[in-house]
C-alpha cells in the first residue's frame, strides 16, 4: 500500500434544513471550498483529479434513486471514475476509507470523496421512520422501530451492568454542544447544564433529546493523493499545507443487523479475540475482566460495540498505537447519542469496558481552556469530539464521516482557527488523531488514524 | 409549574400557490433577481404496497398465531437463535426449529418510547424490551406490557415475564408480547 495524504476539505455548515439548494449545490459547497483552500480553480482541480467516491445514506430522504451521479455531474466530475458506498450512519467513514483505498492501491493518485444528506423533506417522525427501516423489517422494525428506542435498550443494560449514570451521560451533552459553541459549522451552538439535559423532553427512557442527535440537511469532501499526486497538484499551483497529514490506519468491523441476535462470549473469547493489546499486556486488567465476567457480564451483549473494537484494534495496528489514550491527541466519534459517545470510549480502548461512564465524567475527554460548568476531576488527556460531535454539529449521515476527516484534517495542519474563525478547539501540538463512523445498533464501524507526517 | 408550549405542532401541508412570482420583463436586469427568489417546495406523495415474504423464518410467525414461541437451534452445537435464523452463523449448518413457549423468561433490557416512528406515535408510550430465556443463547426484541411507561425502572432487567399472544394473529412480531410472571 502507498502512503496515501488528506490534502484538504470542506463542509457546508450543517442546518435543520437546506430548501435553498438542491444537494448537488450543497455538496458543491464543500467540494469547492476545499479546492480553493489549497489555491487551485475549478477547471484546474477537474482536470487532475482522477476520480470520486459518493457517500450518502438513505434513498428515501429525497426520494431519488442514484443521487450520487447526479452530484458527479453537477461537480463536473464525470466521464471520470466514481461510485457510491452506503453503510448506514457509517456510510461516511466507509467512503473516506474507500477513497483512501484508491489511491493507496494505486488505481488513482488524487480521489476526492464527497458525501451528504438532504433530511430535511420529511417530518423529523417520517424521517426517524426511515432510519428505523435500517433495522429487520420483518423483526425489529415491526415491534415500534425507532433507533433512540434501541440505544436507550443498550443504556439500560449498561447502567444496570455497569453502574453508568444519567449524569455520566448529561456530561458527554453539555461538552458535546459548549464545544460546538465555537464551531461555525455546527448546528446546534449551546451552553447546558447537567440540569438540563435531563430537563429536556424525555424521548425513549432514559435518553432526553439532549442526549439524542438531530437530523440535519448537510455536505463534507476530503481530497486524497499520493506522492505523485501531490506533484501533480503542486506543479499545478496547489498550495498544499506542511506539515503534510497522512492516513496511518484503517480498520473498519461488523455486527449482526439485529441487536438481539449478538453473542455473549466468555472472558477467554473476549480476551483472545477482541481484548486491546494494552488490556493483554496488564496483569491488573485481566483481573479487572475476569471479576466482571464472574459477575455475569458477557461480551459484547447489548451494551457493547464488538464492530468498534474490532475497527479500532485493527487501525491501531495498522499504525502502530498501543495506549490509545495516550498515542491519539484528540478523537473525533460517532456521538449519535451520549450513551453511544461512552460505550465507544470503551470500545477505542480510551478506557476499560464499564468504566465509560465514569471516564465521561472525569474530564479526561473535554477540551482545555473551556469553561464547562462542571466540577471535572481530571485535566484534559485526549479531547472527544472538539468539534461538537454530531449531537451538537448535526447529522446529515453521509456527510457525518467526512466532515470528522475535515475537522481531524484541519486539527493536524493547525489551521483550525482559521476555517472557524476562533482558536478555541484547536487542540495544541495535535500530532495523531482518530475518527470513528458508526452504522444501525453497531453494524459497520469505521475507525481511521490521521497524522502529521 | 410544567413549562408551557410556545409553539405549535408544524405539519407539511400549506397553502396551494396558484401563481407563483416572476419578472414581467426578461431582460437581464430582471433575470437576476431570479437569484433571490426563495426556493419553491411541493408535496410528493409517496405510498407503496409491498408483498413480504417471511422466506425461511416463516414458521416462527405460524408458531406466533398458534400461540407457540418457537427458537432455531444447531443441531450439532445446540447453539439456539431466539429469533429465527435458517443457518448458523459458526458453522453454516442448517437450524432445526424447537419450541420455547414455556421456558423460563426474564428482561435483559428495556426502554420506554414516549416518541416514536410515525407509525409508532399513536402508541407511545410503549415499552421495548430484550427479552433472555433459560437454555437459548441470544435474545429476542419484544413489546413488555403490564409495566407503568411513567415510571421505569432499571428493577425491571432481570424480571421473569411470560409470553402472550394476540387472540388475532396479524402475522406480525407483535403477535408475542411480555408480560411480568
Amino acid at each position: 500500500m502507498r502512503t496515501v495524504y488528506a490534502i484538504t476539505g470542506g463542509v457546508s455548515k450543517f442546518v435543520k434544513a437546506r430548501h435553498d439548494k438542491t444537494f448537488q449545490a450543497v455538496v458543491k459547497e464543500a467540494y469547492d471550498y476545499a479546492i480553493q483552500d489549497i489555491s487551485l480553480d475549478h477547471k484546474t482541480f477537474t482536470h487532475l483529479v482522477d476520480g470520486s467516491v459518493a457517500s450518502y445514506f438513505s434513498d428515501h430522504f429525497t426520494r431519488q434513486l442514484m443521487a450520487g451521479i447526479m452530484v458527479q455531474d453537477y461537480l463536473g466530475l464525470t466521464p471520470k471514475p466514481g461510485h457510491r458506498v452506503e453503510g448506514g450512519g457509517a456510510t461516511g467513514g466507509i467512503c473516506f476509507q474507500e477513497a483512501w483505498k484508491s489511491v493507496a492501491s494505486g488505481h488513482m493518485d488524487i480521489c476526492v470523496a464527497y458525501g451528504f444528506e438532504t433530511m430535511s423533506h420529511v417530518e423529523t417522525w417520517k424521517g426517524n421512520e426511515f432510519i428505523a427501516l435500517a433495522s429487520d423489517v420483518s423483526f425489529d422494525y415491526p415491534v415500534g422501530g425507532f433507533y433512540s428506542g434501541y440505544y436507550a435498550m443498550m443504556v439500560t443494560r449498561h447502567m444496570k451492568e455497569f453502574g453508568t449514570t444519567v449524569e455520566q451521560m448529561a456530561a458527554v451533552s453539555v461538552k458535546n454542544h459548549l464545544n460546538a459553541y465555537h464551531n461555525p459549522y455546527a448546528q446546534k451552538r449551546d451552553r447546558f447544564t447537567i440540569q438540563d439535559v435531563r430537563n429536556a423532553p424525555m424521548v425513549a427512557w432514559p435518553l432526553t433529546r439532549l442526549d439524542i442527535c438531530v437530523m440535519s440537511d448537510g455536505a463534507a469532501a476530503v481530497i486524497f493523493a499520493s506522492e505523485e499526486g501531490l506533484r501533480r497538484l503542486e506543479d499545478a499551483g496547489a498550495r498544499i499545507a506542511r506539515p503534510l497529514v497522512k492516513v496511518s490506519g484503517i480498520g473498519r468491523g461488523t455486527d449482526a443487523m439485529r441487536m438481539a441476535d449478538r453473542p455473549h462470549v466468555d472472558y477467554d473469547d473476549f480476551m483472545q479475540n477482541y481484548a486491546t493489546q494494552q488490556e493483554r499486556g496488564s496483569d491488573e486488567t485481566r483481573t479487572y475482566y475476569r471479576r466482571l465476567w464472574d459477575h455475569g457480564t458477557r461480551y459484547p451483549g447489548v451494551h457493547s460495540f464488538r464492530a468498534g473494537r474490532t475497527a479500532g484494534n485493527m487501525a491501531y495496528k495498522m499504525a502502530g498505537i498501543a495506549d490509545p489514550l495516550k498515542d491519539l491527541d484528540f478523537v473525533e466519534l460517532h456521538d449519535a447519542y451520549t450513551s453511544s459517545e461512552i460505550q465507544t470510549y470503551e470500545d477505542l480502548g480510551l478506557c476499560r469496558y464499564g468504566e465509560g461512564g465514569p471516564f465521561a465524567a472525569s474530564g479526561k475527554a473535554f477540551m482545555p481552556g473551556i469553561d464547562y460548568g462542571l466540577e471535572l476531576p481530571a485535566p484534559p488527556v485526549c479531547p472527544v469530539n472538539p468539534s461538537g460531535g454530531l449531537i451538537a454539529c448535526g447529522h446529515p449521515v453521509g456527510a457525518t464521516g467526512l466532515m470528522q476527516g475535515v475537522f481531524a484534517l484541519w486539527q493536524l495542519q493547525g489551521s483550525l482557527a482559521r476555517h472557524f474563525n476562533d482558536s478555541t478547539l484547536q487542540v495544541q501540538n495535535a500530532r495523531r488523531g482518530a475518527i470513528h463512523s458508526h452504522a444501525g445498533t453497531g453494524t459497520y464501524v469505521t475507525v481511521s488514524i490521521l497524522e502529521k507526517v | 409549574m410544567a413549562e408551557l408550549p410556545t409553539q405549535r405542532d408544524e405539519t407539511l401541508g400549506g397553502y396551494i400557490v396558484h401563481g407563483v412570482p416572476f419578472p414581467l420583463s426578461s431582460d437581464p436586469e430582471a433575470l437576476a433577481f431570479l437569484k433571490k427568489l426563495a426556493p419553491i417546495q411541493i408535496e410528493q406523495e409517496y405510498k407503496i404496497t409491498y408483498l413480504h415474504s417471511y422466506g425461511q423464518d416463516s414458521p416462527w410467525f405460524a408458531g406466533l398465531s398458534n400461540r407457540r414461541l418457537l427458537a432455531n437451534q444447531v443441531p450439532t452445537s445446540g447453539y439456539t437463535y431466539a429469533m429465527p435464523r435458517g443457518h448458523d452463523a459458526y458453522s453454516g449448518e442448517e437450524t432445526a426449529w424447537i419450541d420455547i413457549t414455556d421456558r423460563p423468561a426474564s428482561v435483559h433490557a428495556f426502554t420506554v418510547c414516549y416518541f416514536g416512528s410515525q407509525e409508532f406515535l399513536p402508541e407511545t408510550p410503549y415499552v421495548l424490551a430484550m427479552i433472555e430465556f433459560e437454555g437459548v443463547n441470544t435474545l429476542l426484541l419484544s413489546r413488555l406490557m403490564g409495566v407503568d411507561p411513567q415510571q421505569p425502572s432499571l428493577d425491571w432487567i432481570g424480571m421473569r415475564v411470560n409470553p402472550r399472544f394476540l387472540r388475532n394473529s396479524k402475522l406480525k412480531p407483535t403477535d408475542v408480547y411480555f408480560i411480568p410472571a
